[in-house]
């Protein structure tokens, strides 16, 4: 089923991208073209078959709970667009 | 010197016929006089490549060089390098200078290697044209009027034009192999896990692996040696045994079992590529290899299943570019929800935003089952086609992508044109296996053509030696684009 044009603002909104009106129907016509491509999947029957999640099935290590990292607030908040105290700065969230 | 093998230019350094100040200095001249026209390039810093030249002639000096010290390597912009610009090709990383190194960094950096400079890519490595770049397409450099394919297209266009003797890049569908077919170079993915993505900027977790680009088999296994390897800070990463990758290479093919899968032969191949990779097959019968004719029944889904799989794991690995701790900032915004809205409709180009819109909504409430988990669903029956395959045969060869290079912009406006480049290529990314491409011949205007090679998890020592003992034979891999030659 084709995405209306709400579906992709929505979507859009969800993803935190700023989208206009024009951009959202372009955008639009492409993401139908792709989802016809995907929608081949829906004539395979995969009843009973085990979702695969990994390039391989790998169980996840476990380490030791101590402290690997060393501090590098310095260097990390170096790069942050905007700091202050060695914090991060953002705009007011609660008036 | 520009166009000698890795082997080749570590005995010149060990002899000390040239040193790697000198060595450092002939590639960087090359890509100042080069790089104009291709375009592979992000960043050069000749002051940072020359010290770490210097340091590596004082190792050789006192007798401490290994395989790699002084080779200067070109790496993909997707490797985060101690005070490099690393920009992985978006607006939305323009700025920023990375405050560590990636582990396969430290791997080259430990080993003595040079940091030639940071390639040209597709932004976040979503692309298979090298176009969608923020620093602008790179050329093919045998053709400049043609993409050298993507997303490591710089790292293959710079191996193609010798503007560096060895690169890296990383592969989530196809990315080193398919710009290594189309601009004539070799290129591996390893077995998902065998290098580690740490400072590896994230793409699709589940698929992304680092890998290799060279003129050659014998440098790539030269390169894995160095890149292959356990790192505790990467979860996937594999604890095993180090392998030397070139102790195999000068094996003869006697006995080896080679699969042709019916599925990579049919519509949509190319004639021209199919005649060049037919040749291929009959090279290696005459070096002593079997031919098996199998089936791979699941691979034509290989390229929906991927484009779930792929948004999905970017739409939420992207999540962390948001203006806060690094990158780009859009200036001017209302409150928070608008700066992060403003920040990335204005850091990432249209491709990158397509695809974190087609992740959004296949992970979002209500289509997870119809579209995530059914394509894990495929993605095991297509890794299920494998294991069969390789109870007939030992490797898996046909064509690396369905045509040679293409030209700039002809599929930059069709998403869809643009992803079933990667039918080929994106099988072994979902089922996590090792899978190369290696120079086998020309097609149309001229172009080069790739042959795939796919492996079991683990067999990178067979493959590369498949491809040596093919690339002693045969002088594909030799040949040079007529524009690039002094």
């Amino acid at each position: 089923m084709p995405l209306s044009l709400q579906e992709v603002q929505r979507i859009a909104e969800l993803a935190r991208i700023g989208i206009s009106d024009a951009e959202a129907r372009g955008v639009r016509s492409q993401l139908n073209d792709i989802f016809e491509l995907i929608g081949q999947m829906q004539r395979v029957n995969t009843e009973g078959i085990e979702p695969m999640s990994h390039g391989q099935d790998m169980k996840l290590r476990l380490r030791e709970d101590i402290q690997t990292e060393r501090d590098r607030r310095t260097q990390f908040l170096a790069v942050a667009p905007e700091k202050e105290q060695g914090l991060y700065l953002v705009p007011k969230v609660i008036e | 010197m520009l166009y000698a093998s890795l082997k080749d230019l570590s005995a010149a350094l060990a002899q000390r016929k040239i040193s790697s100040v000198e060595l450092t200095k002939l590639f960087l001249e090359r890509i100042q006089k080069t790089n104009g026209a291709l375009n592979a390039f992000i960043t050069v810093d000749s002051e940072k490549s020359l010290a770490q030249a210097r340091a590596a002639d004082e190792r050789i000096a006192k007798g401490d060089a290994k395989a790699l010290t002084g080779i200067p390597v070109a790496h993909k912009d997707i490797f985060v390098a101690k005070d490099w610009l690393t920009t992985c090709g978006s607006k939305i990383l323009s700025n920023f200078v990375s405050p560590y190194d990636a582990h396969v960094i430290e791997r080259f950096n430990g080993a003595g290697a040079v940091i030639l400079g940071k390639t040209n890519m597709d932004e976040f490595a979503m692309g298979s044209s090298s176009e969608t770049s923020f620093y602008g397409p790179v050329k093919n450099p045998w053709d400049k009027t043609c993409v050298p394919g993507g997303s490591s297209g710089g790292s293959a266009a710079a191996i193609a034009a010798r503007m560096a003797p060895a690169a890296t890049g990383t592969d989530t569908g196809g990315s080193i192999r398919q710009p290594a077919a189309l601009s004539g170079v070799s290129g591996l993915k390893p077995t998902y896990g065998l290098v580690s993505r740490y400072g590896m900027v994230a793409f699709a977790s589940s698929l992304d692996q680092g890998g290799p680009i060279a003129k050659s088999a014998e440098d790539l296994a030269l390169l894995l040696n160095v890149m292959a390897g356990f790192d505790a800070r990467d979860s996937t990463s594999i604890e095993r045994p180090a392998e030397d990758y070139t102790l195999d290479l000068d094996k003869p093919l006697s006995g080896l079992r080679i699969g042709v899968p019916k599925e990579h032969f049919g519509e949509g191949l190319s004639a021209d590529v199919g005649k060049a990779v037919e040749a291929a097959l009959a090279q290696f019968e005459k070096l002593g290899a079997k031919r098996v004719s199998i089936r791979l029944p699941s691979s034509g889904l290989s390229v929906p299943a991927y484009y779930v799989i792929a948004p999905a794991e970017a739409s939420s690995n992207l999540s962390r570019f948001d203006g806060v701790r690094y990158g780009h900032r859009a200036s001017g915004y209302r409150d928070l929800a608008d700066m992060y809205r403003k920040t990335r409709a204005e850091g990432f180009g249209a491709e990158v935003r397509r695809r974190i819109l087609i992740g959004t909504y296949v992970l979002s409430h209500g289509y997870y089952d119809a579209y995530y988990l059914k394509a894990q669903k495929i993605r095991r029956l297509i890794a299920q086609d494998f294991v069969e395959a390789f109870k007939q045969c030992d490797l898996v060869i046909g064509p690396t992508s369905p045509t040679v290079a293409f030209k700039i912009g002809a599929k930059a406006a069709d998403p869809v044109r643009m992803y079933l480049n990667d039918i080929y290529t994106t099988p072994a990314n979902l089922a996590g296996l090792p899978a190369m491409s290696i120079p086998c011949g020309f097609g149309n205007g001229n172009l080069p053509v790739g042959l795939h090679i796919t492996g079991n998890y683990f067999a990178e020592a067979r493959m590369l030696q498949v491809a040596h003992q093919y690339q002693k034979a045969t002088d594909w891999h030799l040949r040079r684009p007529a524009g690039i030659q002094p």
